[in-house]
């Protein structure tokens, strides 16, 4: 399973990527693996404040619906549209074109909260 | 839990393993999608060795089976096969079968896995007073379902029988890859194709040579997407013990004129609900979910799922009879508008 090191994760497996003052977030390739081929994508509203740990997000697959937790407080920015058409790309890039939303931390520190891709990497062994 | 004689060859193909009706079967193998569409298209082969297969012989078989299941078993010649259902008194469904005649009076009866034990109960109880022998077959079978468009043409190349003289719901005995069968131009994919009764030493070398010929092998997901695709029922969903059948678009399957099992209660029963095929908007139904008319709840979706060839949201869903819509179906809080359907969901051959 490839987990890139220039993120953070939870152990709800989403990933966490800075980019200025707002991070971007998707599924980890494990969770897009485990849920299997991705047919729908409920994304959040542009504007929404929301806390840490809250379901703001539905990807749908085939066989489950699984909620996407918002993995720090703060303010949907933007939403990948693209999944909208083209739901797949959760499967086919995970960690790239198949982001889900960009958020707005209350606070950037709240990251360093999160696990790192060791750390990442050991909660998926020990599940 | 139980596996099947094809465990292995799931593992050596990459199967996603998971538990069903007891057994260890593959949900998928790379895609349920991909798997989905290779049935539609060319030709999917899938393990349904977990299925029941019991064995009706004697010279009642005919009279016993004409009470015990709903379809006209009178018409069913040799060498043929008939879909059908197990009525008991109250006019309600035990299950849903293929019935096969193999002989004068010998039948083959597939049954759901899930099913196995109480339809064996059941029908020896009503054997009572008939003469007819019941075995039950279901561990010594295996069964392989090759379907898709280009089934017989993969089949072909294995066996000697010619196919092209073959007809669905054809059931008759020829050698696969070397290896002595019972096939049958049946299936639940709302595809041509075949089932294939195998020993189950003989299943592995047959599904690889198979696979060796261009079937794909698919796995547990894309058999549901296919039969809720192809509006058929799922027994424990739109049939259980207290459907009345009369009361679903498989009335069909009943013919009344001849007696059966319950048959009284069941003409007698009345019809509060009926079932609809809906396509969603938006978002992917699952069981359970409640249909809206307006802001009441009228019904609840039985089977719910992805078409991968409309790339919608299906459902099949039990409603009061007046209710004619427009109908919602409510998507973890959100009232989604459903459009109505005919079954099959797609156009099939």
């Amino acid at each position: 399973m490839d987990i890139p090191k220039d993120r953070f994760y939870t152990k709800t497996h989403e990933w966490a990527l800075p980019e200025g003052d707002t991070v971007l977030v998707g599924i980890t390739d494990y969770a897009q693996d485990a849920l299997g081929d991705v047919v729908y994508v409920e994304l959040p509203q542009v504007g929404r404040a929301v806390e840490a740990g809250e379901a703001i997000a539905v990807v749908e697959s085939v066989k489950t619906a699984s909620d996407i937790y918002a993995p720090v407080a703060g303010e949907v920015v933007e939403v990948n549209l693209a999944l909208e058409k083209n739901p797949e790309l959760i499967n086919q890039d995970p960690y790239g074109e198949g982001w889900i939303f960009r958020l707005k931390p209350r606070d950037m520190a709240d990251l360093d909260g999160l696990l790192d891709a060791e750390g990442y990497q050991a909660s998926l062994e020990s599940a | 839990m139980k596996k099947t004689p094809l465990y292995q060859a799931h593992l050596r193909h990459g199967g996603r393993m998971v538990a069903f009706a007891g057994y260890a079967l593959p949900l998928q193998y790379t895609s349920i999608v991909e798997e989905h569409l290779a049935v539609r298209r060319e030709a999917g082969l899938f393990d349904v060795s977990h299925m029941g297969e019991f064995l009706i012989r004697g010279p009642e078989a005919l009279a016993f089976l004409q009470w015990a299941t709903v379809n006209d078993v009178g018409r069913l010649r040799v060498g043929r096969a008939q879909y059908s259902m197990l009525p008991h008194e109250r006019g309600g469904v035990v299950d849903d079968i293929y019935l096969y005649r193999l002989g004068e009076a010998a039948y083959l009866m597939v049954v759901n896995a899930a099913n196995i034990a109480k339809d064996f109960a059941h029908l020896q109880a009503l054997a009572q007073g008939f003469q007819v022998e019941l075995e039950d077959l279901s561990e010594a079978t295996a069964l392989l379902a090759l379907q898709g468009p280009k089934a017989a043409q993969v089949l072909q190349g294995l066996t000697g029988a010619d196919l092209s003289s073959r007809k669905k719901n054809d059931v008759f005995e020829a050698e696969v890859a070397g290896r002595p069968a019972r096939l049958a131009r049946t299936g639940y994919t709302g595809e041509d194709g075949f089932e294939i009764f195998l020993a189950p030493e003989d299943a592995e070398a047959v599904f690889e040579a198979l696979v060796a010929a261009g079937a794909r092998p698919c796995g547990l997901g894309a058999r549901d997407t296919l039969r809720l695709e192809a509006g058929f029922p799922l027994y424990g969903h739109e049939l259980t013990e207290e459907t009345n059948p009369l009361c679903t678009p498989w009335a069909w399957v009943v013919k009344r004129e001849k007696d059966f099992l319950g048959k009284e209660a069941m003409l007698s029963g009345a019809c509060r609900e009926k079932l609809l095929g809906l396509v969603l908007e938006t978002g992917i139904p699952r069981e359970g979910y409640r249909v809206l008319l307006g802001e009441r709840p009228v019904g609840r979706v039985t089977s719910g799922g992805y078409s991968p060839l409309l790339e919608k949201g299906i459902a099949l869903a039990y409603v009061e009879k007046e209710a004619e819509g427009p109908f919602h179906v409510e998507v973890r809080g959100r009232a989604v508008p459903a459009a109505l359907s005919p079954l099959p969901f797609v156009p099939l051959k």
